[in-house]
């Protein structure tokens, strides 16, 4: 293995650039590290006016997604070492703005989130709990895995739908709210279908899939919004078909 | 309406999915090249009976509302097209609803 690499990064400085530019840089080449430590390493020592997202370094804040040579990935959880002898592409998140350099401006998912609430809802008449609400091991693992999203984009940089019309809710927005919608204890349900059943919502979506390919914690939000589209169908025959007592 | 059409769509997907690679084999492949020698006449019964004639309309009605739901998207997003929406609605589902009933006319009379 050669001991170093090249690292072809997107530089975009607004108060200078009119577009995003690449600019090379060679770093060491060592087993163990992943992207974002060859980066870390440009800024320390080699061009400190790079900028970029990162908190964890372990694959739970969702901050360092960016585009390694064409794929949305993680940069703490993706290793220099599969892309030897490079030299690997660094691009910020694709479908969304660039602020600079690597990072990206996702003001669009985080006003789409609240949107579909999602939280934890209980009937409002009802009293508060004097206790916790029970949950059994089985309904814990209907919705498990769509807890575990780390909002980090990389499904959204992946969306081809996204891509074309960002007024799509998208899969992360959706693929939480499933993880609601599925929760023995969240009542919410119903106050969700409006944003969720909207053109916007989940009838955008063409399962393509690549939000699931890309996701890094296995969350599958193309599973979720065919699963929702299978509730919001039956839901909608149930309007047409039954009379309002029986729905 | 989206939601009707998806359903459509789905339930196209899956017949097809079950039923059109069997018809296929079956009669595109093993009859003609004779690697099953059936009893015409029992056949024949089989095809002619009102029940079969049903389930083979709803294979060309639920194929065709698959077909239509896919290639309005293919139109929206591969090529791009989504301005054209009325056109290409009008294109895609009623050319399932003409092939429907060109499909039952052949079927059950």
């Amino acid at each position: 293995m050669a001991d170093r690499i090249t690292l072809r990064v997107t530089r975009y400085r607004p108060e200078s650039d009119t577009e995003p530019t690449a600019q090379e840089y060679d770093i060491p080449l060592r087993k163990e590290w992943v992207v974002l430590d060859g980066l870390n390493h440009i800024k320390d020592h080699l061009d400190g006016t790079l900028s970029y997202r990162w908190s964890c370094r372990m694959g739970v804040c969702g901050s360092c997604g960016m585009i390694v040579n064409g794929e949305p990935k993680l940069t703490c959880a993706t290793f220099l070492k599969e892309y030897a002898p490079g030299p690997i592409r660094i691009e910020p998140l694709s479908n969304f703005p660039i602020v600079r350099d690597l990072v990206v401006d996702i003001g669009d998912f985080m006003r789409k989130l609240p949107r579909v609430k999602p939280w934890l809802i209980r009937s409002e008449q009802e009293r508060p709990a004097k206790e916790e609400h029970l949950q059994l091991p089985a309904e814990r693992e209907e919705y498990e895995q769509f807890s575990m999203c780390i909002n980090c984009m990389l499904c959204y940089s992946a969306c081809p739908v996204y891509a074309l019309d960002q007024d799509f809710l998208g899969p992360a927005a959706i693929a939480l709210a499933q993880r609601y919608n599925l929760d023995s204890r969240d009542q919410g349900s119903a106050e969700r279908m409006d944003v969720l059943s909207s053109a916007d919502g989940i009838w955008a979506c063409t399962f393509v899939g690549e939000c699931s390919a890309v996701c890094p914690k296995d969350v599958d939000p193309a599973g979720a919004i065919q699963r929702y589209k299978f509730t919001a169908a039956m839901d909608a025959l149930k309007t047409l078909l039954l009379p309002r007592g029986a729905r | 309406m989206e939601p009707f059409l998806w359903l459509l769509f789905s339930a196209g997907g899956v017949v097809s999915a079950l039923l059109v690679p069997a018809l296929l084999f079956l009669f595109g492949l093993a009859l003609p090249l004779g690697w099953v020698t059936p009893d015409y006449t029992h056949l024949s019964a089989v095809l002619g009976h009102p029940a079969t004639r049903v389930v083979l309309l709803g294979l060309c009605v639920l194929a065709l509302f698959h077909w239509a739901h896919r290639f309005r998207y293919a139109l929206y997003d591969g090529l791009q097209l989504k301005h054209l929406d009325r056109v290409i609605n009008l294109l895609c589902y009623g050319g399932a609803l003409a092939g429907s009933a060109a499909a039952g006319l052949l079927l059950l009379t």
